[in-house]
Formats: structure tokens, C-alpha cells, sequence
């Protein structure tokens, strides 16, 4: 008989960053009971590494933005394949969601005349990301964190979920362990929200910390939950890439909010060549009208350094294939330049990027405010996952709820940046809200002894294994494979290369083994997490076989262009009898008036 | 090139330094060794870490005897003719090898009352600030609880004041609220009272480990005790305090 001891709430929150926290204060607000389950300790979700900011369109640097515009450049980027009802809402109540913060106590940098002040970012046609220099994520999970541990909110840190527990269809709980001793716990739950993150450990380059490992994505899914959309990966732009122990880590796209340009080693400025028709009204037509863009001319196009992620990703990655990369395999991202224009510019940088200088000085021994930076592209966030309903973010089993990263829809085949932080907040209140709801109308189900037993057995069998891989060696070869044949640029034969190759690494996962004991034992949770981050990859591969077409996030190289018939319908995963099933799922029409917004905003 | 590295090995009833090798290579920081000692021979070796970029502050450490973050302290700027010697901080219970117990600190932080805003008082139901009025505060935001600046305070790590004293992270917590242009709450008879700010004698400790370079001591600690003595000290405040509680 296994040993666990019971915990039971109304709510489950299953996650502790942005949309985590967000769903337990509104669950909590709305007079259930509620718990919040940490993977790591509280306050060190992955959303502090956010940082140019949230967007939300609040006017308030130039008075033409509003949520029609915010919506429409959401479709955009997401090349038409988002649920446009998320995009709606999104647009429409981020700036609730982001005064709300105000008032919970959050610190905006501020206009001349003192309202919340927002800044450019690629794809939004406005300033409208609200921010804080750019460590805008810590402010977020900070200022809900502080407001939340006065709500009531049951906070159990460093508890890892490994697996939902089910009553028929309905799930009513969860198995997890505690990670000092590894003791296991049973959640029992009227409702439960997924609130994990991302998959980004899926691969060897990575803004990702070791918490995304697709918890949540295949948690829902061997649950029987469909996810949907998981072709679509967003590889960020810029990513550090020297020295090596550092490659990966996030550069934020602020640096070309402010100004930031980018080379290659022949000091060309290649961004101008390549210009996709959707945006070429949108954009510079020269460096001097790009510039003025960034200083808050109203009258600019945006310098073509803002295009989309996945689009300034790929041409990052054309220039370095082509020879014309930086000497350490990227290119120049070059802030320093603004000498030219700005007499203080040293200080300039140093107050609108501080954290990028820092990161730069001490790990990378170099000075933003004189030297170029070298960056590519990163792993950075999975615009797929669990398919939910718009409104209330219920999944597709009763009881289900997902909210933020770990949740798809609103970002189609690309996210814009800025959009993740408001993502979590305007959908982790939905979450909650509609959770609580439902753990108002139901009871607790009844959970099956032999569900917890089998899980038990399953998450020990590590320990009973002698000779097997270490884990660790498993999880490299995996994001090896993955960044080698299913990253940027995909084609069909190196993704059944992939397929064959996961299958090879399931079946050593199966025979890996660990030492020492249950203890706060990294080489144990690594072996647990490896089973996230081998369905989530295999989700990947499926769907982006299965889309022949390169749209956002997903780049066919044997499929290059766009093709509308794709544009139809969502690539959906689901558990069918031990096995991956694919199918196609109808975009829902979109309703006249909200046609009329896209014509409208051109 | 290899180098050797002295790691705290075991749970809360008692460790001993174990030594470890592993090569060092470019750019490496101290957490990326950890790491590959982890890959290459000590699977169960127990550390916190996340963002690996000096913006969470997980994984706080002693290296070389100085509290520092693993993921932020390049390997090029340690001596290693020497064995590197890593162990968690000492001002909080070890939970297991490189792990702190720090639950302390998020039972001070939900004593001390939460923010508490004025009414909006712009027409559209918001507020102004200036940014001058908020530079400031969010120095103080900046912090990533680290809880180095809690590990190396003597008051914490030598006397053990747990009890009575809240340590400087929160006296910076404090202080945020404290300034915050929208905050209506007063604090300053917790922070003499209950959470011990006379303890601190102003050796700036806390300011030198600061990761984030927050002038703790003179930007956040000074000013609360001048506000506590202004208020709790002043014979004339003294007296208005007497009258008031009278009437």
C-alpha cells in the first residue's frame, strides 16, 4: 500500500506564476476554498523572467490605440489561426487586468502627465506595453504574490504533480509528491486549474528554466484531454549565445523597442531585405524613419527589427546558414549605436535596460552601452496546448480548467510579445472564476484507490531499476534531437527521424535508474519530468508532420509558403487507447463584426 | 581545465564537505558546475535553481564562505588552485546538501500589512504618479528574494534574532510599502515593536551582497527609522498620540 496524506480544496491551482496566482485570487475572492501548488518556491515561477512588459491598450501614450486594434494585430500575428474569442476578450479586458494590478500595488513607470506608460514592441502597432524598465514579470508575480498570500490561499511549494486523478470522465484530483522527502500527496478537488508553463526543456536551446517541461500539456493529456496547436513553437529572436554555459538565455525585444538594431558580420542591416507582404505597409521604409518610430513619432512605421518573433527569428537564422553569421554562430544586436543620436546615451541604456546590462556585464564580460551583443534565436514559448473554451477555460473534461502558457488559442501560430504577461492575467481570472463556479455546483468525486496505487508504483520504479540510463543523459539526447529535427527549419524525414528517435528514448526512459533515495533527489525528478517532456515532444513532431505548410511558429522547409486550406482548421493530440491520435479541428467561424474590425484596421 | 569542488553533502540532521572534479570551461558559472557534477556523478546532489540569469533568485549559496548567487558568479573570478568549497546559507535550517529551509521569511513577509491604497482619485477611476515619486519604490522592487542580504546580517546569522528581528529583505519590503505615493497604511509601530528595527546597527552587509545593487541601508533602512523615531521618539508626536488615545 502506497502512503500519501490527503489534502482537499475546492479549487486546485495547479502552477504559481502569472496565471496561477491570478486564477487562486479570483477562486479565493469568489469564497471557495483553495490551494496552490508550487513546482519550485513561491515568487519563482518562470513568468519573473518576463520582461518588456504587458500589453494592454490603454491609450495612454498615443490615444489612437484601443482594443480593435489591439485585437486585430493579435490575429495578425497569429497569421489568423487564434480562437478570435480569446483574442477579443484578451484585448478587451487587459487594461482592467492591468490597473487591477495598479491597485494590488504593482509600480508602472509613468508618463509625463502620470498615468501607467507603454512602450513599442514587435507586431503592436502602439506603445502599448505596459512595463517596468524590463523586469516587468517580477513586478507581476511579486505584486500578486503579495496580495495573494493575504487571501486565504493555501500555498503547498515545491510539490511536483504527476498525474491528474480521474472519477469517470471528471477529474476530482491530483497525485503529487512533496520534494524534500518525497512523500506523496493526494489533492482532492471539486475543480482543478493547470497553470504549468511551458515545454521549452523539450530542447537544448532554451530561455526555459528546468520547470518547463510540459507538466500541464501532458498531465490534461494523459488524462484524456485534447491539446491543440502544439506544432507551433515560438524560437525568440534573440537569445544570448556566448559564452556557452549562457547560450539561450533571453534577450528582451525591449532592446529593439528602444532602438536596438540588428547585423551581420558584414555590418549590414538585413532585416530591411526581407519584409513580409501582411506588414510591408506597416513598416520602415528607411533606418532614419525607424528610429523615429522608437522615440515616439507617431507619424513612423516601426523599423523591421519589430516584425514578428517568428519572422525575425528566421532570418536571423538565413544569415547565419549563409555565412554571414557573428563568430560564435548569431548575429549583432547592436543598442550601442544610439550614440549617435542620444548624447547620454550610456545612461539611457542603463536606465531603460537595466537588467539586459547586468545580464550582459556579468555573464558575458561585455557593455551593452559600447559593444554590440551576439543573439539567436531560443527556444522560448509553445503557442499549443490544452484546448480550452474561451470563456471560461474549461478543457475538454469536465472539472479541467488551463489558463496561461500551458493553455492555447489566443496566440494562433505566433505570439506577440506582450501579450504573455496580459495572457495570464486577463485568462488566469477567467480561470478562477469559472473554476470556482464549478466547484460551487459540484461535489467532490470519488477517487479509486487503484489510481493511486498504480501511480505510486510507477513513480518508484526508478529506484527498483539497476543499470539503466541516468536520466540526465536521457533529457540532453532528447533536446539534442529535438533542436536537430523538429526546431526553426522542419521537413518531413528528419521528423520521422524524430518520431523513431523518441521512440528509442521512451523505451530508455523506461529502463533509466537513480541513486541515493526519495530525499530531494534532482536525478529522481528528472527521471519523473522526462515522461512530461517525452509525450509534449511527441505532440510536437505529430503536428507539425501533419501541418504541411510553414505558418508562424512552424517552418516547412519541404512546405515554405502559406496555404489557406491550413488556415481552416487547429492540429489537435489526443490519448486514444495508449496512443497518439491526430485530427483536424474546425476553426469556429468568426462573426461579421469582428470581420469588419480586421478590414477595418487594414 | 579541472577543478575541485568541496560540496555540503547531506539532510538536516548533519552533512560533511564532499569533494568533487569537473573540467571548467569558457564562461562558465559556478551553477554550471553544479550541474555537471550533478550529469557526471552526483544525480542526487540537491540544489534550488530556475531562471539561471540572475532574476529569481533561487539559488543562493556560500561560495568561498560569501553569499552569492550560483547562476551569477562566473567561474573566471574564483581562484581555483584551491577547491572550491559551495554550501547553503547558514542563516536558515539546511533542508538537504545546497537546500535552505527559507520558510521563515515567508512567514515574516504575511505579518507585515498589506498594501493599502487611497481612493482613485483621477476621473477615470485610476491614479497619477509621478516618476520621481516612484524612482525610489522601485529601487526596491527590484529585489528577486535572494534572502542573501537575510544570510549574511548578523542580527540573523550570528545572534539567531529570528523571533524578534525581520531581517533586511523585509525592512526593504517595508520600506516599499512605507513610500509607495498610494499607501495609507502605517507601519512604523510593527517595524519598532514587533519586527525589531533597532537591531540593526548599520554595518551594511546587506547592501554589499545585494545581487540586484539596492542601497538597502541607506535607501530603505535609515529612512524607516528616522520615520519610527519621528514617531515613536518625538516628545510632541508623543504627547498628540497621548491626546488622541484620550479623546
Amino acid at each position: 500500500m502506497a502512503e500519501y496524506t490527503t489534502f482537499e480544496h475546492d479549487v486546485l491551482v495547479i502552477g504559481a506564476g502569472g496565471a496561477g496566482l491570478r486564477a487562486a485570487i479570483e477562486a479565493s475572492a469568489a469564497g471557495v476554498s483553495v490551494g496552490l501548488i508550487c513546482k519550485s518556491l513561491l515568487g519563482k515561477a518562470h513568468t519573473v523572467m518576463a520582461e518588456g512588459g504587458m500589453a494592454a491598450a490603454m491609450g495612454n501614450v498615443d490615444d489612437r490605440d484601443n482594443w480593435k486594434v489591439h485585437f486585430s494585430d493579435t490575429m495578425r500575428g497569429g497569421q489568423y489561426v487564434n480562437n478570435w474569442r480569446m483574442a477579443e476578450l484578451h484585448a478587451k479586458e487587459a487594461p482592467d487586468r492591468v490597473r487591477e494590478l495598479e491597485a494590488w500595488g504593482a509600480v508602472f513607470d509613468r508618463t509625463k502627465d502620470g498615468k501607467i506608460l507603454q512602450r513599442n514592441f514587435g507586431g503592436h502597432r502602439y506603445p502599448r506595453l505596459a512595463h517596468v524598465g524590463d523586469r516587468t514579470g517580477l513586478e507581476l508575480i511579486r505584486t500578486l504574490q503579495d496580495h495573494g498570500i493575504h487571501q486565504g490561499i493555501d500555498v503547498h511549494m515545491e510539490v511536483t504533480v504527476i498525474s491528474l486523478l480521474k472519477d469517470g470522465d471528471r477529474v476530482v484530483g491530483v497525485f503529487a509528491y512533496e520534494r524534500e522527502h518525497g512523500r506523496f500527496r493526494v489533492f482532492k478537488a471539486k475543480a482543478v486549474i493547470l497553470a504549468t508553463g511551458g515545454v521549452g526543456r523539450a530542447y537544448k536551446i532554451t530561455s526555459n528554466s528546468w520547470e518547463g517541461t510540459g507538466d500541464g500539456h501532458a498531465l490534461a493529456y494523459h488524462a484524456g484531454a485534447e491539446l491543440i496547436d502544439m506544432e507551433f513553437i515560438q524560437f525568440h529572436p534573440t537569445g544570448m549565445v556566448w559564452p556557452p554555459s549562457v547560450r539561450g538565455i533571453f534577450v528582451t525585444e525591449g532592446v529593439r523597442g528602444e532602438g536596438g538594431i540588428l547585423k551581420n558580420s558584414e555590418g549590414k542591416r538585413f532585416m530591411f531585405d526581407d519584409i513580409p507582404d501582411l506588414y510591408k505597409d506597416q513598416t520602415a521604409k528607411d533606418p532614419e524613419e525607424g528610429w523615429r518610430y522608437t522615440q515616439g513619432d507617431k507619424s513612423a512605421n516601426r523599423p523591421p527589427e519589430l516584425l514578428t518573433r517568428d519572422h525575425v527569428a528566421r532570418c536571423i537564422n538565413r544569415e547565419v546558414k549563409a555565412g554571414r553569421g557573428s563568430p560564435h554562430g548569431g548575429v549583432y544586436l547592436d543598442i550601442a549605436w544610439i550614440k549617435e543620436k542620444l548624447p547620454n546615451s550610456v545612461e539611457h541604456i542603463k536606465k531603460k535596460l537595466p537588467s539586459m546590462y547586468h545580464q550582459f556585464m556579468q555573464l558575458a564580460n561585455l557593455d551593452i552601452t559600447t559593444t554590440p551583443m551576439e543573439v539567436g534565436p531560443t527556444t522560448h514559448y509553445i503557442m499549443g496546448g490544452i484546448r480550452v473554451d474561451a470563456d471560461t477555460q474549461a478543457s475538454t473534461l469536465p472539472g479541467l480548467y488551463a489558463a496561461g502558457e500551458c493553455a492555447s488559442g489566443i496566440n494562433g501560430a505566433n505570439r506577440l510579445g506582450g501579450n504573455s504577461l496580459s495572457d495570464l492575467i486577463v485568462f488566469g481570472k477567467r480561470a478562477g472564476e469559472y473554476a470556482a463556479k464549478f466547484a460551487k455546483e459540484n461535489g467532490h468525486g470519488s477517487i479509486d484507490d487503484s489510481q493511486i496505487e498504480a501511480e505510486a508504483k510507477r513513480a518508484l520504479e526508478p529506484f527498483e531499476r539497476e543499470g539503466g540510463d541516468n536520466p540526465f543523459n536521457i533529457q540532453h539526447d532528447l533536446q539534442d534531437m529535438m533542436q536537430k529535427l523538429v526546431g526553426i527549419v522542419r521537413l518531413e524525414d528528419e521528423m520521422q527521424e524524430a518520431l523513431a528517435g523518441l521512440e528509442k528514448l521512451n523505451e530508455r526512459a523506461s529502463r533509466s535508474s537513480i541513486t541515493g533515495n526519495v530525499d530531494f533527489n534532482p536525478g529522481w525528478h528528472t527521471a519523473l519530468d522526462l515522461r512530461n517532456l517525452l509525450t509534449v515532444s511527441e505532440a510536437i513532431t505529430r503536428s507539425a508532420i501533419e501541418r504541411k505548410e510553414s505558418r508562424g511558429g512552424q517552418f516547412r522547409e519541404d512546405y515554405p509558403n502559406k496555404d489557406p486550406e491550413f488556415a481552416k482548421f487547429n492540429i489537435a493530440v489526443k490519448e486514444v487507447d495508449g496512443r497518439m491520435q491526430i485530427s483536424r479541428v474546425p476553426l469556429p467561424e468568426m462573426p461579421a463584426e469582428l470581420k469588419a474590425v480586421i478590414e477595418e484596421m487594414g | 581545465m579541472k577543478a575541485t569542488f568541496s560540496i555540503r553533502r547531506g539532510g538536516r540532521e548533519g552533512g560533511e564537505m564532499v569533494d568533487y572534479q569537473t573540467e571548467v570551461t569558457e564562461g562558465m558559472v559556478v551553477l554550471d558546475a553544479v550541474h555537471q557534477i550533478q550529469a557526471e556523478s552526483a544525480p542526487d546532489l540537491a540544489c534550488r535553481w530556475n531562471c539561471k540569469a540572475g532574476k529569481c533568485g533561487s539559488c543562493s549559496a556560500e561560495i568561498n564562505g560569501m553569499p552569492k548567487l550560483m547562476c551569477m558568479t562566473r567561474m573566471d573570478t574564483i581562484d581555483t588552485s584551491q577547491p572550491v568549497t559551495i554550501e547553503p546559507m547558514r542563516a536558515f535550517p539546511v533542508v538537504k546538501d545546497l537546500i535552505a529551509d527559507v520558510s521563515w521569511n515567508y512567514d515574516v513577509k504575511k505579518r507585515i500589512k498589506k498594501f493599502k491604497p487611497r481612493p482613485p482619485d483621477a476621473e477615470d477611476g485610476t491614479w497619477r504618479m509621478q516618476q520621481e515619486d516612484i524612482d525610489r519604490v522601485q529601487e526596491f522592487r527590484k529585489c528577486i528574494e535572494c534572502y542573501l542580504c537575510q544570510d549574511v546580517c548578523h542580527v540573523l546569522r550570528d545572534h539567531v534574532k529570528h523571533e524578534e528581528f525581520i531581517g533586511p529583505r523585509f525592512l526593504v519590503y517595508s520600506a516599499a510599502l512605507e513610500m509607495h505615493p498610494l499607501d495609507t497604511e502605517d507601519r512604523t509601530e510593527d517595524l519598532k515593536d514587533m519586527f525589531g528595527i533597532g537591531y540593526c546597527n548599520i554595518t551594511k552587509c546587506c547592501t554589499k551582497v545585494c545581487p540586484e545593487h539596492i542601497t538597502i541601508t541607506d535607501n530603505a533602512i535609515i529612512p524607516l527609522k528616522e520615520r519610527v523615531v519621528d514617531e515613536h521618539y518625538d516628545p510632541l508626536a508623543k504627547l498628540v498620540r497621548i491626546f488622541r488615545k484620550k479623546k
